[in-house]
């Protein structure tokens, strides 16, 4: 279920195997939540390019796709815990759940003004300007200041959201960069609870923003987002570090939107009783078992079970892809 | 006329009496100052008038409670109304029997003496009044019946938790409900020997005799117990929860009078906290009850523990424990004012926190010009809810209305949060700053988009202009025809946040303005039913994930007709259901600038 990367690696090496594989994606295309990016952490590679790449796995002979499938049915075929399952209206041995996240919806923290005031964008919303190269201010200039905020309903008690989406610390950073790419002289304000750069390059990334692109990083939360009558956001922070209450106005105030599990993952993982925390999916155990579930021949891999990068779903995928081959072995 | 056996009653009507009136005389010497002017200044007046109504209401027909439910209205009815009968009955009865006079006793134990003494003489109406003695007694004996079923199983009598009761409690119970069954018994034994009583009476003294009981020996024992019976529940009544039958009538006179609790406690306090039945009604609506089933800290206990000194340890983690949301308040019979008690407890255990130098920003606080102009107070929630500032200014727009969005860029909260916690003088010193830059402005009307500032503005501030929530301005502007609406296609349901409604008694105005905008679905728990939204600033204990079950109920109740909307009228319950995500919300204003043509 999904083709995302997850899904993408695990067919492909599922079919490299010789096992027959129908990938259902719900969308009119695959890797949707690639294909909306201009360049992908750390290293700034083509989005598309890497999309393209991971496309043509899906061309193997062993591998049907079938898109704009919205999965409705998942039950095992039978009392028996190995008889397999159905899927809609097909039979398979093993089903693999990769149905991935979505970000959260910003309307839901209102006090920042989005859907509200021209000027204040989610990341996606970023990413779809950097990637077509036009940068603009609500009223169509280019922007003198942007601002970012970190955490949008992620690490956020009040949304219910507790955890960490792990990867949007990276993004600002990343985007931060790529906006003074395009416009030198903009000011870039990052604002972060703390930076969380765990990822193999990115504390470098971090360190070429500040002293290459001299994009500013603030310790402290934007309590609330206005509107100014010129179309820009007046924002109300607290420099945690310096213990000072702030205001600041900018063109553009950038929502660093957390990853929430989709909808596709919230209601197959009920109907599959793997919901787990958050609505996303939940295996076995984290450490060892990590793509396998308490039923037979149902398996888990990628966003779907948390907040992951591209990198780390491939990886997912191809490992689920081996949990499958080898409970086939052992059948 | 005189027998011994009287002697247990008597004595407990004496103590009762003392105690009562010692009890009375000290709470009533407590009373603080204004309460004291307020009760000399109309202690005479008319006032008496809807006193004396209410209590003959309350205090024996028990109207609301009849309200809350038909067979508990019943059960308290017949205990209290019966027994006052009884009692009134009875003493008419003894004085047309003995023309020469009686002691006081004798109209209590009246079937006892009547064939015994000379002085107790035949009179026209007699085998009348033995009937009615009768079914009076019949009438009590249904209640008491009742109120042991309820005992087993109180959901038909609509509580589903019933009050958990301390030991005096408990004994002066058992006490009570022994009075009627010996009575009728003691009754029914003299009638057996000398044939006299109603028709219940002479058939118990028959069914004593069909046993085989010819002139039964322990008549007068069972006489001895009914007065024993009497004279523990009179002479426990005043440590008990009994006390509430004669406090809930100085209450109702004083509450009539215009008596109103105060910052602390005081002598009235201790009307209000006797005056309480603990009926229990205020613990099942609770939806710290319903949604967390926490059933220890509702009014009825936290009165409990305010009222026992050696329970005092516990009423503070019982006041915090609320979301001061006025459901309780809405549904409890006798009306104790439970949100200022539970303030009153808030500011006792708070006494401590001070911070004499958070407020030295007050001073750098500008003044405002608005003369002629409306002055508008979003509120510091809604300051997190930009949506609605917004459109309320769109409205004051299209009015073409002149106004001063006063905390635009500076502001001062109304001090109501602090309040709520029990900070006293804290919140007093932004309430006189904002007071004074009120009046300062020339302001003509002040509009406020947040519940808690409105509540804030008209109950404890004393401004010199009219305050009105938006949903009562916006009401008068479609009705004066100063903004056009449209009515859309979408379909809403309201909810009543609990400042504003229960809080503030404004139920109509939001949904006249709903109707003039889309289409207004009912739900089946609204206006003063309505649930709280689980994130009032009323509970500082609760954590999120709890505040959300809350929640969740009031968005189940409100989601139920599936409307396209959920409207509501406070910015903070506003964000409490879109944080849940469930399905789109907005503000009345915020419907209303979108209708506006
Ligand atoms: S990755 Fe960074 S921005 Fe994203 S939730 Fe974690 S700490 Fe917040
Ligand atoms: S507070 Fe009111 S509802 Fe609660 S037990 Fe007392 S009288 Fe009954
Ligand atoms: S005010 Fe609300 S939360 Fe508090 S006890 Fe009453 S019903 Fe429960």
């Amino acid at each position: 279920m999904g083709a995302g990367p997850a899904g993408i690696e695990a067919a492909a090496a599922l079919a490299a195997s010789g096992c027959g594989v129908v990938v259902f994606e719900k969308n009119e295309r695959p890797l949707s939540n690639i294909t909306d990016k201009a360049c992908l952490f750390p290293n700034f590679e083509s989005a598309d390019t890497v999309a393209a790449q991971l496309l043509a796995k899906l061309s193997h002979p062993n591998i049907s796709l079938q898109c704009g499938h919205d999965v409705s049915c998942i039950t095992s075929a039978g009392t028996d815990p190995a008889a397999g399952w159905r899927v809609d209206d097909e039979s398979f041995d093993a089903v693999l759940l990769a149905t991935g996240y979505t970000t959260f919806n910003a309307k839901r923290k209102e006090e920042l003004g989005y859907g509200i005031y021209p000027g204040v964008h989610t990341s996606l919303e970023l990413e779809q300007m950097i990637r077509n190269k036009e940068i603009r201010n609500s009223i169509s200039n280019l922007p003198k200041r942007i601002v970012f905020l970190q955490c949008v309903g992620s690490r956020d008690e009040k949304t219910g959201n507790h955890y960490c989406s792990k990867l949007c610390c990276v993004t600002a950073v990343k985007q931060a960069i790529e906006v003074k790419k395009l416009l030198p002289s903009v000011e870039a304000y990052v604002f972060y609870m703390d930076l969380r750069m765990w990822g193999q390059h990115y504390e470098e990334l971090y360190r070429t923003a500040q002293q290459e692109y001299g994009v500013k990083f603030v310790r402290g939360r934007i309590s609330e987002a206005g509107g100014t009558f010129d179309g820009r956001v007046q924002i109300k922070a607290e420099d945690t570090l310096l213990g000072l209450p702030l205001r600041m106005t900018s063109d553009l105030l950038v929502l660093m939107v957390g990853m929430e599990s989709s909808d596709g993952t919230r209601r197959l993982s009920t109907l599959c009783d793997i919901c787990g925390d958050y609505g996303f999916a939940q295996s076995l155990d984290p450490h060892l078992r990590d793509n396998l579930t308490p039923r037979q021949g149902l398996f888990v891999a990628g966003a779907c079970k948390r907040p992951m990068t591209l990198t780390d779903s491939v990886v997912d995928g191809r490992s689920a892809a081996f949990a499958i081959l080898s409970a086939a072995d052992n059948k | 006329m005189f027998d011994l056996f009287v002697l247990p009653f008597c004595i407990g009507v004496l103590a009762l009496l003392v105690i009562s009136v010692v009890k009375y005389w000290l709470w009533i010497s407590k009373f603080d100052g204004r309460q004291r002017v307020v009760v000399l200044r109309n202690m005479l007046s008319w006032k008496f008038l809807p006193a004396v109504w209410e209590a003959v209401r309350e205090s024996l027909l028990h109207w609301r409670i009849t309200k809350h439910n038909v067979i508990l209205g019943y059960m308290h009815r017949s205990l209290a109304f019966g027994w006052f009968l009884l009692i009134v009955v009875g003493a008419v009865q003894a004085i047309l029997a003995c023309p020469d006079g009686h002691p006081f006793y004798v109209a209590i134990f009246f079937n006892y003496f009547e064939p015994r003494s000379p002085k107790v003489v035949p009179f026209a109406q007699a085998p009348l009044y033995a009937a009615l003695m009768d079914a009076l007694l019949l009438y009590v004996l249904s209640g008491l019946f009742l109120a042991m079923f309820k005992k087993i199983w109180s959901k038909p009598l609509g509580m589903k938790k019933t009050t958990k009761h301390n030991l005096t409690d408990r004994v002066t119970k058992a006490a009570l409900w022994s009075i009627f069954p010996l009575r009728l018994l003691a009754e029914g034994a003299t009638s057996a020997n000398y044939h006299n009583g109603g028709f219940l009476v002479s058939a118990v003294g028959d069914l004593f005799t069909a046993m085989g009981f010819e002139n039964p020996v322990f008549e007068y024992q069972l006489w001895l117990f009914y007065s024993l019976a009497l004279g523990i529940f009179f002479s426990l009544m005043p440590f008990s929860r009994y006390m509430h039958i004669f406090t809930e009538v100085f209450l109702i006179y004083f509450r009539n009078l215009g008596v109103t609790e105060g910052h602390k406690k005081t002598g009235y306090s201790m009307f209000e906290m006797s005056a309480c039945s603990r009926c229990g009604i205020c613990i099942d609506n609770c939806p710290i009850n319903r949604e967390l089933d926490i059933s220890n800290i509702q009014g009825v206990y936290l009165l409990q523990t305010v009222r026992n000194k050696d329970l005092w340890h516990r009423a503070e983690a019982i006041a915090n424990n609320c979301m001061v949301c006025g459901r309780c308040s809405e549904e409890c019979p006798v009306g104790v004012d439970l949100a200022t008690i539970r303030r009153q407890v808030r500011t006792e255990s708070n006494r401590s926190v001070d911070n004499p130098h958070g407020y030295g920003y007050l001073a750098k606080v500008h003044p405002f010009n608005a003369i002629g102009r409306v002055a508008y107070f979003g509120g510091c929630m809604s300051r997190l809810t930009p949506g609605i500032t917004e459109a309320m200014e769109k409205i004051f727009q299209a009015a073409g209305q002149p106004y001063w969005y006063v905390d635009k860029e500076q502001s001062i909260c109304c001090g109501r949060p602090l309040l709520q916690q029990g900070f006293i003088r804290q919140a007093d010193s932004l309430r006189r700053k904002n007071q004074e830059m009120f009046a300062q402005s020339g302001a003509t009307l002040l509009v406020t988009s947040c519940p808690i500032c409105y509540q804030s503005f008209v109950k404890e501030y004393n401004l010199n202009i009219p305050v009105m929530h938006h949903t009562e301005y916006i009401k008068s502007l479609i009705a004066d025809g100063r903004i056009k609406v449209s009515k859309g296609a979408q379909s809403v349901t309201y909810h009543d946040p609990c400042e504003l409604g229960r809080g503030c008694g404004i139920y109509e105005p939001p949904r006249t303005v709903l109707k003039s905008v889309a289409t207004l679905l009912p739900i089946k728990e609204e206006a003063g039913k309505s649930l709280c939204c689980g994130f009032n600033l009323g509970n500082t204990t609760l954590g999120v994930e709890q505040q959300a079950l809350i929640r969740n109920a009031a968005l189940d109740n409100l989601l139920a007709p599936s409307p396209d909307v959920v409207a509501t009228a406070c910015p903070m319950c506003k964000k409490a259901f879109a944080r849940a995500d469930r399905a789109p919300v907005m503000d009345v204003a915020e419907l209303v600038a979108k209708q506006l043509v």
